[in-house]
């Protein structure tokens, strides 16, 4: 048993399996300094270190949500930036990037300043997605240059799309010479018009006004165009619908610079689940159809979906309880991402056309589920986020010596049942109630600290 | 049955105990003294958070028939944003002591999420919505029924029964609670609407054609159902004009000739004269839209009588096809019964 050597560790993660984007061996991780600096067969640990039990489960990158609404400022009561990151903590994530609409929204360097600065205490990483126009509203161009200079890599409208495709491409030029990312919430608000739900089989029946496929797809054709027109990196969120992964695809195949994201409740509800009226099912874009769900499923595997990202959008309990055509859009995600991916993409991929897994025995389509979901989860979206070590970030790099030690350590094996009460969110607005799920979070190290240790929060 | 939230809580035998239970209504509707004591002691409130004058007569009516009290509320959809939430509004109401709940709502859904978080309050949908108005769909069948087979008890007349709904069924609460209902007891049911103005999908629905072309399918219709077209959808975006909608689907005077002899209308109302409906045919023996209106009271009274009165029926019964357990004797009035209600006038949304 080799001796650890210089100055005492502060923390050894004892006993687990590490994954990364390198693959998979079996190593104890010593942290000093918030930097990992050795990996061994067993690392025998001196007095006064940390030692966290990994034994059963994995070591891993964090996590790193590319579509968190920390709601702060503007609606404290649903979320906080302290609640919020708590919430992601627990749900393995160190890194989230903060989307702009808050109110007032991030649309300037001082407000995106006031956010990184009240998040430098946070209990994990808080990246800021700036708004792409003033006050979100779509017709003039928001100072990206002075967000950039902040540090802001993703730029998005989020809540809504830039509806205007004159103001869209402006944005992808000016982006463009920033070195930028644009991300953009696909649906064209004329098509959605005062629809709640997805238009189709479920809609026509309850009698709710419809938000139809087409209204996201457009929006996605719309912005691929641009995209080639201008030459910049697009970022396309929470994509739903068949023939949106169908487009991205497409425009893969002639190499365009795109990214996607989907979210768990698309690769897990269908539209059906309103038919409760249940404002906790109310999110847009929409639950939608079967077919649309496991084209979603399909996308992950086959690597036209880059990310799964949460689009975690707390709202107050009694915002909630208002008529279904009243009540705002959202579902809290980040407690329950992983588990959902786990659990759910396992039965998706089984047999999904692109999946690759066929033939394998348990264990190698084990290894290979979990490490196309942290691929999905953390090293893939820290590259869209631009917090890879790649570009001066500290999240989704592979676990070695002199990597700053974001990590999350998880039990694939752990069972447990999603108990709204328990959340660390503010806001209980999941609807994965009572759903029974594999795969809990056991610890996440944050800069070498352990935020959350045997799944509690450390603070 | 517990609440009446939709056509779907009902199953044939329930309909066909409404329909039973409600014809001895509509008896008891002709007697000099209308009122019968079912219902003592027990509270309906109306809360209606969508105007609608002619329901909520109805209902309140049917509540004072059966002699029970009757809370009245009605709040514009704009006091929710006032402060209150719909679920502190509800359970206060519930807190002041009822026993039913009759509620619309412009949303669709609301009652089925009222139910929800009541406990033991008993919720009757008086429309929400796009989605659902039952005791229309009720009203609809009764009046049907009482045309097709005068004094008869069962359903066998609406088996293979021809109903064409014709107009705006999109977005249309009257048209999906009488398609679940005339689709349960047998009858055929078409729909005949612009593409624009019929649901995005109607995947799943238990009906037999789908058209857009009225004069094809009167010669063989027994019933015609005409929706109301609101206003608003003819101003170019649903349909160009109302003028271009009477066109096509209005039932004019020729297209009405096109129906068998026997054939009837019906119309929830209110009706737009010139529109859905010609003027003249309005005022034909086979348009039935009055006696829908006196219907709606017998109907209502059955509803809060099978919902309500359960425990202290005047018969044990069964009020299944065929049976009189629902005989006017038993729900008249007892002597001296002096029937009292107390009303407490609305919470108005001044």
């Amino acid at each position: 048993m080799p001796e650890v050597r210089g100055p005492a560790p502060r923390m050894v993660i004892r006993g687990g399996m590490v994954v990364d984007a390198t693959g998979w061996r079996r190593a104890d991780v010593v942290v000093v300094d918030g930097v990992v600096v050795s990996l061994d067969d067993a690392v025998a640990p001196p007095p006064g270190s940390t030692v966290l039990d990994a034994g059963g489960c994995l070591v891993a990158p964090g996590l790193v949500d590319l579509h968190t609404h920390l709601r702060d400022p503007g609606d404290e009561q649903a979320e906080t930036i302290e609640s919020g990151t708590r919430a992601a903590a627990l749900g393995g994530y160190t890194a989230v990037v903060a989307m702009p609409n808050t109110d007032p929204p991030l649309d300037s360097a001082p407000a995106v300043r006031a956010v990184l600065d009240r998040a430098a205490t946070a209990l994990v990483q808080v990246a800021v997605a700036g708004a792409i126009t003033v006050g979100r509203a779509g017709a003039r161009l928001a100072p990206m240059a002075e967000m950039a200079a902040l540090g802001v890599r993703l730029f998005t409208d989020d809540g809504t799309g830039v509806q205007s495709p004159a103001v869209m491409r402006r944005a992808m030029e000016y982006g463009r010479g920033l070195g930028v990312t644009l991300a953009q919430h696909c649906e064209d608000a004329d098509l959605v018009g005062d629809g709640v739900m997805h238009e189709g089989v479920w809609s026509s029946r309850l009698g709710l006004a419809g938000r139809p496929a087409a209204a996201e797809e457009v929006m996605v054709a719309r912005d691929l165009a641009l995209a080639g027109l201008t030459g910049v990196r697009l970022h396309l969120l929470h994509l739903s619908t068949a023939g949106s992964v169908a487009l991205v695809a497409a425009a893969k195949s002639r190499g365009a610079a795109v990214t996607a994201e989907s979210t768990p409740h698309h690769f897990t509800l269908t539209d059906a689940e309103v038919a409760t009226f249940d404002p906790v099912f109310k999110v847009n874009p929409p639950l939608r159809g079967r077919s649309d769900v496991d084209a979603v499923v399909r996308g992950l595997a086959d690597g036209t979906i880059d990310a799964i990202a949460t689009d975690h959008a707390p709202h107050r309990a009694d915002r909630k309880e208002l008529p279904f055509d009243e009540a705002p859009a959202g579902m809290v995600g980040l407690e329950t991402a992983f588990a959902l991916a786990l659990t759910e993409l396992d039965a998706g991929w089984a047999t999904g056309e692109g999946s690759g897994r066929a033939g394998r025995t348990p264990e190698e389509r084990e290894r290979d589920l979990i490490s196309r979901i942290l691929a999905l989860m953390s090293w893939q979206p820290a590259v869209i986020a631009g917090l890879d070590p790649d570009h001066g970030g500290g999240h989704g790099g592979p676990i070695a010596p002199g990597a700053q030690a974001n990590l999350c350590v998880v039990d694939p094996g752990a069972r447990w049942t999603v108990d709204r009460a328990a959340l660390a969110s503010r806001s209980g607005n999941t609807p994965f109630a009572g759903r029974a799920l594999r795969g809990r979070v056991r610890h996440t190290i944050v800069r070498g600290e352990p935020v959350v240790r045997d799944g509690e929060a450390t603070r | 049955m517990r609440h009446l939230l939709g056509m779907g809580d009902l199953d044939a035998d329930e309909l066909v105990e409404v329909l039973d239970v409600a014809d001895a209504f509509v008896e008891v509707g002709q007697r000099a003294n209308p009122k019968v004591p079912a219902l003592r002691g027990r509270t309906v409130a109306t809360v209606f958070f969508e105007s609608s004058t002619r329901t909520r007569v109805s209902f309140e009516t049917a509540a004072k028939r059966l002699s029970a009290d009757v809370l009245s509320f009605s709040a514009g959809t704009s006091s929710l944003n006032k402060g209150e939430s719909l679920r502190d509004t509800i359970e206060t109401i519930e807190s002041m002591g009822i026993d039913a709940l009759v509620i619309r709502h412009a949303a669709a859904g609301v009652p089925v999420q009222v139910a929800r978080w009541l406990s033991s309050t008993c919720v009757v949908n008086a429309g929400d919505g796009a989605h659902e108005h039952p005791t229309q769909a009720l009203i609809d069948l009764l009046t049907i029924r009482q045309v097709r087979d005068p004094g008869g008890k069962g359903v066998g007349c609406f088996a293979g029964l021809a109903v064409t709904i014709v107009g705006d069924i999109r977005h249309s609460r009257v048209a999906r609670s009488q398609v679940c209902g005339l689709a349960r007891l047998g009858a055929r049911v078409t729909l005949v609407a612009p593409a624009t103005l019929l649901p995005p999908s109607l995947e799943g629905w238990p009906v037999e054609a789908i058209g857009h072309d009225l004069d094809a399918v009167l010669p063989t219709t027994d019933v015609v159902s005409l929706l109301r077209v609101q206003e608003e959808r003819g101003s170019g975006t649903y349909v160009p004009s109302l003028r271009e909608y009477a066109h096509g689907y209005g039932l004019t005077a020729a297209r009405a000739a096109l129906l068998p002899p026997d054939a009837v209308v019906l119309h929830p109302g209110p009706v737009i004269r010139g529109v859905e409906v010609a003027p003249e045919v309005l005022d034909l023996p086979a348009v039935l839209v009055r006696r829908q209106v006196s219907n709606g009271v017998a109907v209502r009274m059955a509803v809060l009588f099978l919902l309500l009165g359960s425990g202290d029926r005047p018969s044990s019964g069964s009020r299944g096809a065929g049976g009189d357990g629902a005989s006017a004797g038993g729900l008249g009035p007892g002597p001296g019964e002096a029937a009292r209600t107390v009303e407490v006038s609305a919470v108005d949304d001044a």
